[in-house]
């Protein structure tokens, strides 16, 4: 499948804590060069998996390979060719913005020299030239994290793990996160992304495995993903009743699945405008009538479900 | 491509998983790269240099209190070697002792409590080639460096005022070293254990006694047997031991065993520290 051999290989990767199973035996191969993404609800096992990626949480069972090394024998050696993004993020909040990626590019050994030259460049990639001599602590959420993602790529990975890079940032800040991450994808770098966003994951990812209660539910490109798990268009009808369920019914036959909100109905079809035409031939009278593509948020909520997670 | 590892232990209770499996060689004492974390420490002090000269003055204000005050009430005293010495002259050396303790415990327990439970300092390096051990090291040799800038300076300030009395006194600064060590190795591996900074009263608690009662005011002679087995074996006493011995010039053999004392100390702080912050990030 892969021209060159995985740079991470999972074979029924397994953690624990105590007797509850955060990552139950999952497969996954990402090859050289891919944005490939862990997408599911809170609790489905994503942190954890990117965690025993990054070589800070031991193996419960299963095999990981990373970089073709074991991370139980050559951790350090792995983390030295990995960055990461980690969910919240861990900025030195003692030091300026500029020593924060002065002082972890010498974690990794690195001589002065080459981490000044990389800072200065890191800090125009990120647009925090002018905050250099800034103290972390008083930045917003969105210029944090661009500082942790120019911290991350400060020893040059090959690999660079983000944990939901854009959670709780406005649509500003997300953009141009994408933007750069695109174009570090663009220079070769791998990236592994874990994300609840779906726009995100359509955005960044070649491929994407949804995860659920610490398995794999379905693995694919987004495309791939939407055409297999849903249809091309999603025809969304509200009516002017209180409960939709019984109208469910006189929808029967439109489409390939209709499914029931408490709000609307979903006709789940590949002509939406002959759905809708259908529906009007019928004699219903919808309030609200409207035609949309299919999206990965189709194909994630079919998975996982629409019960809330915590 | 080596053969790989199928690692499948059954998880038997909450500590099974953290117990029995790690990514960090066993028993990690450092390398190498823990200076990089004294690198860190010294560029964050460089903007706080007021906090970092603040540490010295407490052992400096008791000096000055004693020599010029307390001194003219209190008589000559006998000094480890059985001749008589001015009391400021007995004091000082104690308070050298105590000012290579303050200046390692301060950042091995609050510096490391901040730094693991708010700032989150550790989980970033810990993504880097560093390892727990390293971190450890990295602390406690920051701090053995606070805490013997303190102590070196205190030497200097007791030539000055002709308090040193034999050149076996330039011993006193590795030895104060190696104390420095042992405080803060065990300092950061009590930091680890901390809740929330009212645990932080046991380490005053700790601290305070120790100061007054360790031979450092008045020798081990007063205290009547039982009390004096319990004074000995606190480690303060240990090191104003052997530093009050160098400085007036009674070098003993005992004092092998003193820094044997301070040795299994440092290691054993150093061993746990390590662990403790495997156990808690590297989950």
């Amino acid at each position: 499948m892969f021209p060159e051999s995985p740079l991470i290989q999972a074979r029924a990767l397994t953690k624990r804590f105590g007797s509850f199973v955060a990552v139950d035996g999952i497969d996954f191969d990402v090859a050289p060069g891919e944005a490939f993404g862990f997408l599911g609800p809170n609790g489905a096992g994503k942190t954890s998996t990117m965690r025993m990626i990054a070589c800070m949480s031991p193996v419960s069972s299963g095999t990981l390979r990373i970089l073709g090394m074991d991370p139980i024998t050559d951790g350090p050696n792995i983390r030295r060719r990995i960055g990461l993004v980690p969910q919240e993020d861990t900025l030195d909040l003692e030091m300026t913005v500029l020593d924060n990626l002065l002082v972890y590019g010498r974690y990794f050994d690195l001589p002065r020299k080459v981490i000044r030259e990389r800072a200065r460049r890191l800090l125009d990639f990120a647009q925090l030239t002018d905050r250099a001599n800034d103290k972390v602590d008083p930045l917003s959420g969105g210029l944090k994290r661009r500082l942790t993602i120019a911290r991350s790529l400060i020893s040059e990975p090959e690999l660079l793990l983000l944990d939901e890079p854009t959670t709780g940032l406005d649509p500003q800040a997300r953009h141009l996160l994408w933007d750069r991450l695109y174009r570090l994808k663009q220079q070769g770098v791998t990236l592994i992304i874990t994300t609840h966003y779906m726009d995100e994951a359509e955005q960044l990812c070649d491929r994407l495995v949804v995860m659920d209660k610490g398995r794999i539910a379905a693995e694919g490109s987004p495309r791939e993903l939407i055409t297999r798990y849903s249809t091309r268009e999603v025809l969304e009808l509200r009516f002017r009743v209180d409960d939709h369920a019984p109208l469910a019914a006189q929808l029967a036959g439109l489409g390939e699945r209709i499914e029931t909100l408490p709000d609307r109905l979903l006709v789940y079809t590949d002509d939406g405008e002959s759905a809708a035409k259908s529906v009007a031939d019928r004699g219903l009278d919808p309030v609200a009538s409207f035609v949309r593509r299919s999206s990965l948020e189709d194909v994630f909520l079919r998975l996982t479900g629409r019960t809330l997670v915590d | 491509m080596s053969t790989p590892t199928v690692l499948d232990r059954a998880a038997d209770g909450a500590a099974g998983a953290a117990a029995g499996l790690r990514i960090t060689p066993t028993w990690s004492l450092g390398s190498r790269r823990a200076m990089r974390l004294v690198e860190r420490n010294g560029r964050v002090y460089f903007r706080m240099w007021v906090i970092f000269v603040s540490g010295f003055f407490e052992p400096l204000f008791y000096l000055l209190s004693i020599s010029v005050g307390i001194s003219k009430l209190a008589g000559p005293v006998a000094g480890p070697g059985g001749h008589l010495i001015s009391y400021t002259a007995f004091v000082a050396p104690a308070l050298m002792a105590v000012s290579s303790m303050n200046g390692a415990v301060m950042d091995a327990t609050f510096g490391v409590f901040f730094k693991l439970k708010f700032a989150k300092v550790y989980d970033a390096v810990l993504a880097t080639p560093m390892d727990s051990g390293d971190v450890a090291l990295g602390e406690i040799s920051w701090a053995v460096l606070r805490g013997g800038i303190y102590s070196c300076v205190f030497l200097v300030v007791m030539a000055g005022m002709g308090l040193v009395h034999s050149p076996w006194a330039a011993l006193a600064v590795p030895v104060s070293l190696l104390e420095g060590f042992g405080f803060a190795a065990v300092a950061m591996a009590t930091a680890t254990y901390m809740r929330s900074w009212q645990d932080f009263d046991f380490v005053t608690l700790a601290l305070m006694p120790m100061f007054l009662f360790s031979g450092t005011f008045y020798p081990l002679s007063v205290y009547p047997s039982g009390l004096r087995e319990l004074v000995l074996a606190t480690p303060l006493y240990q090191g104003v031991a052997v530093i009050r011995g160098l400085d007036l010039g009674s070098p003993t053999w005992s004092m092998a065993g003193h820094c044997l004392y301070l040795l299994v100390m440092s290691v054993a702080g150093l061993m746990v520290a390590s662990r403790r912050l495997e156990r808690l990030i590297l989950k």
